[in-house]
């Protein structure tokens, strides 16, 4: 038998913040998980089974906590299963519930993937040992560090692409009402004075620590049919490396390259810069954007800076990356992978409200995780294939 | 769906605290039994995906070490459940299902002896109101056995018969932990550790790691004489809170049972991942097992309970069963959650 189409027809998102203080767990996944129902016309009692993602379990210190969201997500009587993929686990999700219904084991599932960085203290809590070395590592920035700097190296980027990305993705991010940061007064400047918290990383070059959901409905052939602005899936795929190994490259993992090329052979991508129409790809910290360019096959290698530096990823530009304002805007990290594949399909819907990007039927939904290790990618189109 | 089989399984000698060697190195020999068995490698299987808990471990992202021992370069499509290696498994039957490969490598694996398990299991509760009153996993499950009891459906004499009948299997198991000959009058004697749960109701505390190759059509029949075909796999849960539930019986098992088509045929065995001995009972019931199923030959969670792999061990006793020509038709069952919240069942079959 053969894959079947599946199709994305609700999405539904929190208000992002530092502190969702006026909910629970479980009321923060029940937000997401209601407009993404409301937007697919669907109740609870439509749905056949649930997929819920999330990073470590230490972030709220609820062990498997979908057990205690049972009750909240409406699943039970229903299938319940929990990913886990570090960073990426957002996108792996959202590829496991598609997959459920691309088997045709289930014709329409929910899926959910959240983090409430409030309960926690994410920059400790990423702070992982590592075996036979010295204890440098503090939170995510201080492990990327060293690999921008060996791209800025590499690559010979000038010092201000950073900044720029930094600028563009919180301009972005004024036009979502959903995302956490909304800095009226954010210039050029303003970035570059910030405080170097990991050289070359500035605070202003850094993600937030977010509280917050997504949550999307996906459906079989027949519903997206019905649905009528259904985001169909054109392919998706994952995959991993090892996190210390000689032969591997952090700054373009091999791992990532390999997905990308699945993904858009899938979707029968062959000029990616052309074809693709606007890309919602994980930039945690802004020199992640040149780096992923390369990585993704829309520039050589040792060119991506240069896109980012014409405009080519801006708003207005040939291949927008993050209208939505990124993980650099929003991050609640077990859900900041769904929330990029939650918004390349809201693109190609034409939902994304003012930081649409006109005319977007194709688009690319990626996260990564761990070391730079771990990758999940989509690509939605609002035309049907075949 | 698709004809998809359990063609190999391997699973550690399970013990109280396995000292001196770490989780990778717990799970290295067991993954490498595979590969061996199989002549599959990372890197021509055609999926991973493995099954665990940070809360094990006490460490985030404690499952990523563990890949890199299985050695994922070049790099590989792969997963991980935070849960038990049984939803692994159906992650990459689902994945098989689709139809573009042919084969997957399962693995889970716990190791509970750094920590305090039934504390550890206490913060998988419902963390604002209930988790802060620490209560332990053992006690939960003494209130569902005191709940059982009281319904009039069994009785401690019951629940000894089954610790009697694990521990007596569990001597043609190798792996297994504990096993010997007990008398039920022996266990009655003994005092009450979370009334009326005493010692041999409950599991033993266990480090243990378990790996599972499965493979679609034709490959499966290469690769094993006699697969273990996956008939029918299905999984639901419960609500979380215990007070809006009947402890006595298990409704997500039940149903999941008619979704596998458990009722389909005969079953020769069944292997219930029931870590306390009441919990045997109402699965045993919920299942609709006749008194000629034997139940849980390998001496099952009671015999060791490696938390994450014992679910993923209970589908690979089944096959190994049914590979060996001793069972036709084999039913397996997996459990998460506290009281049997989460169940899995999977119904196997051989050819021939």
């Amino acid at each position: 038998m053969a894959k079947q189409l599946a199709a994305i027809v609700g999405i539904g998102q929190t208000n992002h913040t530092a502190t969702r203080g006026d909910v629970s767990i479980a009321g923060l996944v029940r937000e997401a998980a209601q407009r993404a129902l409301a937007d697919a016309e669907m109740t609870w009692d439509d749905i056949d089974a649930v997929v819920v993602g999330k990073a470590p379990d230490f972030f709220e210190g609820v062990m498997m906590p979908e057990l205690y969201l049972a009750d909240a997500l409406g699943c039970v009587g229903k299938p319940l299963l929990r990913v886990h993929t570090a960073g990426s686990v957002g996108g792996s999700t959202a590829i496991v519930a598609a997959s459920l219904v691309q088997a045709g084991i289930h014709e329409r599932v929910l899926t959910v993937a959240f983090e409430k960085q409030s309960e926690s203290e994410a920059m400790w809590a990423l702070s992982l040992p590592m075996p036979f070395s010295p204890p440098l590592v503090a939170g995510a920035g201080g492990f990327f560090a060293p690999h921008i700097r060996a791209y800025m190296h590499r690559s010979g980027a000038p010092p201000h692409i950073g900044c720029l990305v930094a600028l563009k993705d919180r301009q972005n991010a004024l036009k979502n009402p959903y995302a956490h940061l909304h800095e009226h007064d954010v210039t050029f400047e303003k970035i570059e004075e910030s405080i170097m918290l990991w050289d070359p990383i500035r605070y202003s070059e850094t993600c937030p620590s977010s509280d917050g959901a997504a949550a999307l409905v996906i459906s079989n052939e027949a519903g997206g049919d019905a649905n009528g602005n259904a985001a169909w899936i054109l392919g998706t795929a994952m995959r991993s490396e090892p996190t210390m190994f000689a032969g591997r490259d952090a700054v373009n993992p091999l791992a990532g390259q390999q997905c990308a090329d699945d993904v858009f052979a899938q979707a029968g991508i062959k000029d990616r810069r052309a074809e693709i129409d606007v890309a919602e790809i994980y930039v945690p910290f802004s020199w992640y954007e040149p780096m992923w360019m390369e990585n993704l096959g829309f520039a050589a290698q040792g060119e991506g800076w240069k896109m980012t530096e014409e405009g080519a990823t801006a708003m207005d530009g040939d291949l927008p990356i993050n209208p939505s304002g990124g993980v650099l805007s929003t991050n609640p990290i077990g859900a900041s992978g769904m929330i990029r594949f939650a918004e390349s399909a809201m693109q190609v819907r034409g939902q994304a409200g003012e930081h649409q990007i006109d005319g977007a039927k194709t688009a690319l939904g990626h996260a990564y995780g761990g070391g730079s290790q771990f990758f999940a990618m989509w690509v939605v189109s609002g035309n049907k294939p075949g | 769906m698709r004809d998809v089989a359990v063609v190999a399984f391997a699973q550690s000698k399970h013990e109280r605290r396995i000292e001196g060697y770490n989780e990778i190195e717990m799970m290295m020999p067991v993954v490498g039994e595979l590969w061996e068995r199989t002549g599959l490698s990372a890197n021509t299987v055609g999926f991973t995906c493995s099954g665990s808990t940070d809360f094990l471990a006490g460490q985030a992202f404690s499952f990523v070490t563990i890949l890199d021992a299985i050695g994922p370069w070049p790099p590989i499509s792969e997963s991980h459940v935070e849960a038990d290696g049984a939803w692994a498994l159906y992650e990459a039957w689902v994945k098989l299902q689709m139809g573009e490969i042919d084969s997957a490598l399962i693995y889970s694996y716990g190791k509970s002896s750094p920590g305090d398990l039934p504390k550890v299991l206490t913060t998988q509760l419902e963390p604002y109101v209930t988790a802060p009153l620490w209560p332990d996993a053992v006690s939960i499950a003494g209130l569902q056995a005191r709940a059982l009891l009281d319904s009039g459906k069994a009785t401690e004499a019951d629940l000894a018969e089954v610790a009697v009948r694990s521990r007596g299997n569990a001597k043609a198991n190798p792996k297994a932990q504990l096993a010997g000959d007990f008398t039920v009058e022996q266990i009655l004697a003994e005092p009450y550790l979370a009334n009326p749960l005493r010692k041999h109701d409950c599991p033993p505390i266990t480090d243990g790691a378990a790996a599972m190759i499965i493979a679609a059509g034709d490959l499966a029949r290469e690769l094993c004489e006699r697969p273990a075909w996956i008939r029918g796999i299905d999984h639901r849960v419960e609500a979380h809170a215990l007070g809006v539930r009947d402890l006595t019986d298990s409704p997500s098992t039940r149903l999941a049972g008619q979704k596998a088509g458990v009722g389909d045929g005969k079953i020769d065995i069944a292997e219930l991942h029931a870590p306390f001995t009441h919990q045997e009972l109402i699965l045993a019931d919920a299942l609709g097992l006749g008194d000629d199923v034997a139940v849980n030959p390998s001496g099952g969670a009671l015999a060791a309970n490696p938390v994450m792999a014992a679910g993923l061990i209970r589908i690979g006793e089944a096959a190994e069963r049914i590979t060996a020509g001793g069972a036709d038709r084999a039913v397996a069952h997996a459990t998460s959650g506290p009281c049997l919240q989460q169940n899995l069942v999977c119904v196997l079959e051989g050819e021939g």
